[in-house]
């Protein structure tokens, strides 16, 4: 125990790490956040369909020679779910076809790209940094720290100050456009944010892992609490511990940053899973 | 003047017209029940009063210094709704989402009139309830509830009944019928259930292949004379 604890004093001497561990903080806490809405609203596979939407314009930018990648792909990602949170109701494709085509579409284009203008000679090595973020959390700049700081923090004014139109429009969106909110704008709203955070997310997670920092936090904390505020509670504080708990034992196993904290998600996903069935029998 | 009035209404979705030149007029007070074959366009009058699809053409008249945002409305349950975590109280707060405009956070205001509309439901023993653990004609009073706190003036129903047993059913027609009676609300609702619609109603909005509009009596009579004819 104490080899552990001596090993991750060590580690946590460097900067790297320490920045490392603060932005993998925030962004386990945006994307719970926003993950409580996106379930409930059936739109859990956004995630995943954004962040190979942004995964896509990475490979551009890297093509087209770009150093700072960030603006680029954030705008990407925002139309992109701009367009989808739109296609929700009514429209000739479903919501969920829709995710499925862009998703795989964007997948596709991006790694061809990267096949034929290689920028490195491992294209498999920076694919797959890609897909699952493997090191690029240790990796990050100032810069990127503090821009990660920032939005994570507009993340979460936007989302305390609009809490109660976010649950409004979560649990009925036709009766709150009735009655006089103006959906669309909150929509849009909401939508930018999830683009933000799943290109906050993919320094950490990478793209194929970002869906699970999204849903299961807020599916865990579903199986236990019955109120909207408790829920998203608890999946931001679910998350957070997951994330914690995730990137150390990484740093001391070694182990690929993103799946480690998903793992520790599918865990604490199970306990819930156990401690709902307990309650669920007490009652009876 | 008319509190809601339709001229030369045109319903339809998608370029397709379901009803054309509907024209009726709902005064306060009034208690006007849209009756109706399926698909012959009730839920889409009623999206298009609320101002949820666009009207093909003609349009709707708001008087009597009504607001957009002063109409209530119990819509059909969707499948998002049925396991939602929420409770009760949350729910029915969310009613006054429309009025506060951009204000983040509710009123203690309105926090005390969400706790009478739940008392007004008789539900007030479930406010602390998460919402899908109730029984259909308790979810319903939530979502009507709820409605009473985005309007004192005008409340829509989409089948408010529907899927209910007969003695929640009951119910909820008389704390309808007591709004509308006590709380002095307008009520538009669609209903499936013509006897229902007669017993309680002051006007009938007959839609499908020929539309009647007028007050009970005079579509009872309408329908005796039918009958009549047809022997």
């Amino acid at each position: 125990m104490s080899e552990i604890m001596e090993k991750l004093y060590f580690y946590i001497q460097f900067p790297m790490v320490r920045k490392a561990l603060i932005v993998g903080v925030l962004i386990a806490l945006c994307s719970s956040l926003l993950g409580v809405t996106l379930v409930l609203k059936r739109f859990s596979f956004i995630g995943d369909g954004l962040s190979h939407v942004a995964f896509g314009a990475m490979a551009v930018a890297a093509v087209v020679g770009l150093t700072n990648n960030m603006p680029l792909v954030l705008a990407v990602t925002a139309i992109s779910a701009i367009l989808l949170l739109r296609t929700g109701t009514n429209t000739r494709i479903k919501g969920d076809a829709a995710v499925a085509m862009i998703s795989v579409g964007a997948l596709a284009v991006g790694y061809l790209l990267m096949n034929v203008f290689p920028k490195s000679g491992n294209v498999s090595g920076d694919v797959c940094t890609t897909l699952f973020g493997s090191t690029s959390i240790l990796t990050l700049s100032k810069k990127e720290v503090l821009l990660c700081i920032i939005l994570s923090a507009v993340v979460m004014a936007v989302f305390v100050l609009f809490y109660n139109k976010v649950f409004a429009l979560t649990f009925d969106e036709d009766f709150a456009r009735a009655t006089g909110t103006r959906t669309s704008a909150y929509n849009l709203l909401i939508a930018m944010i999830v683009a933000a955070v799943i290109v906050l997310a993919m320094n950490l997670v990478g793209s194929l892992l970002i869906s699970a920092l999204v849903i299961f936090p807020a599916l865990s904390s579903m199986r236990v609490f019955k109120t909207f505020r408790s829920v998203t509670v608890c999946s931001a504080v679910l998350s957070v511990i997951c994330a914690l708990l995730g990137m150390l034992v990484s740093i001391v196993t070694g182990t690929p940053v993103g799946s480690t904290i998903v793992v520790v998600d599918i865990f604490s996903f199970l306990i819930f899973y156990l401690i709902g069935l307990l309650k669920e029998g007490v009652k009876k | 003047m008319a509190l809601i009035a339709c001229k030369n209404l045109t319903l339809g979705y998608g370029g397709r017209v379901i009803v054309k030149d509907l024209n009726f007029a709902v005064n306060t007070g009034n208690y006007l029940c849209i009756v109706g074959e399926n698909g012959s366009g009730k839920t889409t009058l009623m999206k298009t009063l609320l101002g949820l699809t666009p009207a093909i053409s003609g349009g709707i008249v708001l008087g009597d210094g009504l607001k957009r945002n002063e109409i209530g409305y119990l819509p059909q349950q969707t499948a998002v709704q049925r396991d939602f975590p929420a409770s009760v109280y949350e729910i029915v707060l969310s009613g006054f989402c429309g009025k506060s405009g951009i204000a983040p956070f509710y009123t203690a205001a309105q926090k005390k009139e969400a706790l009478e509309n739940i008392r007004k439901m008789g539900i007030f023993d479930l406010k602390g309830r998460c919402y899908r653990e109730l029984s259909g004609g308790q979810q319903q009073r939530v979502l009507l509830a709820r409605a009473l706190c985005a309007t004192s003036k005008l409340i829509l129903l989409d089948e408010p009944v529907s899927g209910l047993d007969a003695r929640a059913t009951e119910g909820m027609y008389s704390i309808i019928e007591k709004l509308n009676k006590e709380e002095k609300i307008t009520v538009i609702m669609i209903s499936h259930d013509i006897s229902a619609a007669l017993k309680y109603a002051t006007h009938i909005l007959h839609i499908g292949a020929d539309c009647f509009f007028g007050r009970r009596e005079e579509y009872i009579s309408l329908k005796k004379a039918e009958v009549t004819d047809n022997e």
